[in-house]
């Protein structure tokens, strides 16, 4: 289905939110011909956006156990995206083990998920000699990467400079400030506008050790929660995250119990670890938990991304450039008002 | 009609509200289960009281009674103080009652059980105890003043359907005044249906719908499992018998078909 529309490679436009939602519209906006200003509130640390706090899983197979088809739709294409445009953008795949008690639990994510290949207790200290030994089986996810959040911002805020973009940090605009096309990507900031959005609590912690190396981030199965152990580099891991229904901040003790149980699950040296930071961020959420683009006249609106920030971005991106320069719509994503 | 407390309801089939992929998927599987009842765990769902405001609005938008629970609670003292904070935060006297023995098993604590069901009685709560088939405790449990018992089927989250079928239809014969309803390890419509034909009131059910591939759908199979069950019961089941009983008159069968 397509639109009309009046854009010209030349409009200027403004987007709020630095964020990796508001990011990858600048990019792509920007690399498009646009004069493009992107207003941030926090600055250029970005400590106040959701992605500072995130995982950075590119991890549509795994994703796809508790989300539906939508999701894996829009990350196989942002999955293109990244390795288009970050060619260096690690692609290691991600291995899900789970402790032998949650045996069913493990059984019915390999049922749900695809993608994967089984690997026996050798498969998986081949993959990861850290591991040898510890787990009897484990599932290979071999397409799925990860990015590192706090690397990656400041990368993607360069790129937008270099391809013209303009960034103001330490600048809280609304939409209604702003004259001409608007992209707003507040994320839960921007629930005076966007009243269905609710706030989704995510933990988590980062430690440092050099007695454990992995290549690719393990997910261990947990009743709840996808709980990833992510090597960062620097002989850090980030630990994360869990979903609660629940807007308040900080790290409650249950839920530190349960991430570092999970990374001494995954390998007993990670008891030796040092806890470098705990933090939380709450995820802009719709009630069914899936990301929208609404669209009411020059404003568009690019929310929702819930767990899956960084796997959505780019798709998402792309879609808001197709419906500025084409018209085209996207009716699972796009709603006009 | 089913009755809590004196107040009726017209579902047999009570749903947990944690573990769905979304609020939307929630809402909608709740609706599909036709249940009246959710139960809402103060702990490990609502984070002591500080969960958004949007999420509530969601469950209260499916116009339904919450039963809250005391989940996660392993001391009589933490199960009495969470009851006594869902009573402030959702302003009801019912309390789905779990004291838990043990993390690894989530084992009922029966003695702790019977203890905390007698304070938050003589407190003025409405207690609906979650206990395992054994009938001594349920006695206790009643002499108490508890006029629900909610014995499970087999360990929590198990999936495994009633493991003791005789323990559960003795309950029941013992106990006929008192709301029975089989709480925990109910992994397919059938194990419900098998609750209702025993007799039991109701089922009390969460991750079986919750984490099924398709929650809603599998929350109509609970609906249609626990109807079925029920009015089995109600028309009479026949008693089982050791030797195959003709439903055919036999006389008149030609000899060559009745010796083969």
């Amino acid at each position: 289905m397509y639109q009309k529309s009046d854009l010209r490679g030349d409009s200027p436009v403004s987007i709020i939110g630095a964020g990796i939602a508001g990011a990858w519209q600048a990019l792509l906006f920007a690399q498009a011909g646009h004069a493009v200003t992107l207003y941030e509130r926090s600055d250029a640390e970005m400590t106040l956006s959701t992605g500072h706090w995130a995982g950075g899983m590119l991890a549509p197979y795994c994703e796809a156990e508790t989300s539906e088809p939508v999701i894996g739709r829009l990350g196989a294409r942002s999955l293109d995206l990244w390795r288009e445009l970050f060619p260096n953008t690690p692609f290691n795949g991600s291995l899900v083990v789970a402790h032998p008690r949650d045996r069913a639990d493990f059984e019915r994510f390999a049922k749900l998920t695809t993608g994967h290949v089984r690997l026996d207790a050798s498969g998986v200290g081949q993959l990861e000699p850290s591991l040898d030994g510890r787990f009897r089986d484990g599932l290979f996810y071999a397409d799925e990467g990860h990015v590192e959040p706090r690397k990656l911002l400041p990368e993607l805020h360069a790129r937008i400079e270099a391809a013209g973009g303009t960034i103001k940090f330490r600048c809280d605009v609304t939409a209604d400030d702003l004259d001409g096309i608007v992209i707003d990507c507040r994320g839960l900031s921007a629930r005076d506008e966007q009243k269905e959005l609710r706030g989704v609590k995510g933990e988590m912690i980062i430690i440092e050790t050099n007695e454990v190396e992995l290549s690719r981030p393990v997910r261990l199965i947990h009743p709840r929660w996808p709980l990833y152990v992510i090597p960062r580099g620097d002989s850090k891991f980030m630990l994360g995250a869990t979903s609660i229904e629940a807007e308040d901040t900080g790290v409650s003790v249950r839920s530190a119990l349960e991430l570092l149980g999970a990374a001494y699950a995954v390998h007993p040296a990670f008891a030796e670890a040092r806890i470098v930071e705990f933090g939380s961020a709450l995820r802009p959420a719709f009630p069914d938990n899936l990301p929208r683009i609404t669209v009411r006249k020059d404003k568009i609106a690019v929310n929702g991304l819930y767990r899956h920030g960084f796997l959505l971005a780019p798709a998402l991106a792309e879609l808001t450039l197709a419906y500025m320069q084409r018209g085209a719509i996207d009716n699972e994503v796009m709603r006009c008002v | 009609m089913l009755n809590f407390y004196g107040k009726t309801f017209s579902s047999r089939l009570l749903i947990g509200t944690a573990l769905y992929p979304s609020p939307a998927i929630m809402q909608e599987a709740i609706r599909a289960s036709g249940a009246n009842i959710v139960t809402v765990s103060l702990r490990r769902e609502a984070a002591g009281g500080k969960t958004g405001d949007a999420f509530w609005s969601l469950i209260r938008e499916l116009d339904v009674t919450v039963l809250p629970n005391t989940a996660g609670c392993r001391s009589v003292r933490e199960a009495v103080t969470t009851a006594q904070l869902a009573r402030e935060l959702f302003g009801t006297p019912w309390i789905k009652l779990e004291v838990i023995a043990d993390n690894d098993t989530l084992q009922p604590d029966l003695v702790g059980l019977v203890e905390a069901a007698a304070i938050l009685i003589k407190d003025g709560f409405e207690v609906f105890p979650y206990c395992t088939e054994d009938l001594s405790v349920a006695m206790r449990l009643v002499e108490t003043g508890c006029k629900v018992v909610m014995p499970w089927a087999a360990p929590i989250g198990s999936a495994k359907g009633i493991t003791n079928r005789d323990a559960l239809k003795l309950m029941r014969e013992r106990l006929p005044d008192v709301t029975l309803v089989v709480d925990a390890g109910l992994g397919a419509p059938s194990h419900a249906a098998h609750a209702l034909e025993l007799g039991y009131d109701a089922v009390l059910l969460n991750t079986a719908v919750a984490k099924a591939a398709d929650p809603v759908a599998m929350a109509t199979a609970f609906r249609l499992g626990v109807e079925a069950g029920r009015t089995a019961f109600e028309a009479g089941l026949m008693e089982a018998r050791d030797f195959a009983s003709p439903s055919t008159p036999v006389i008149g069968t030609p000899f060559w078909h009745a010796v083969s």
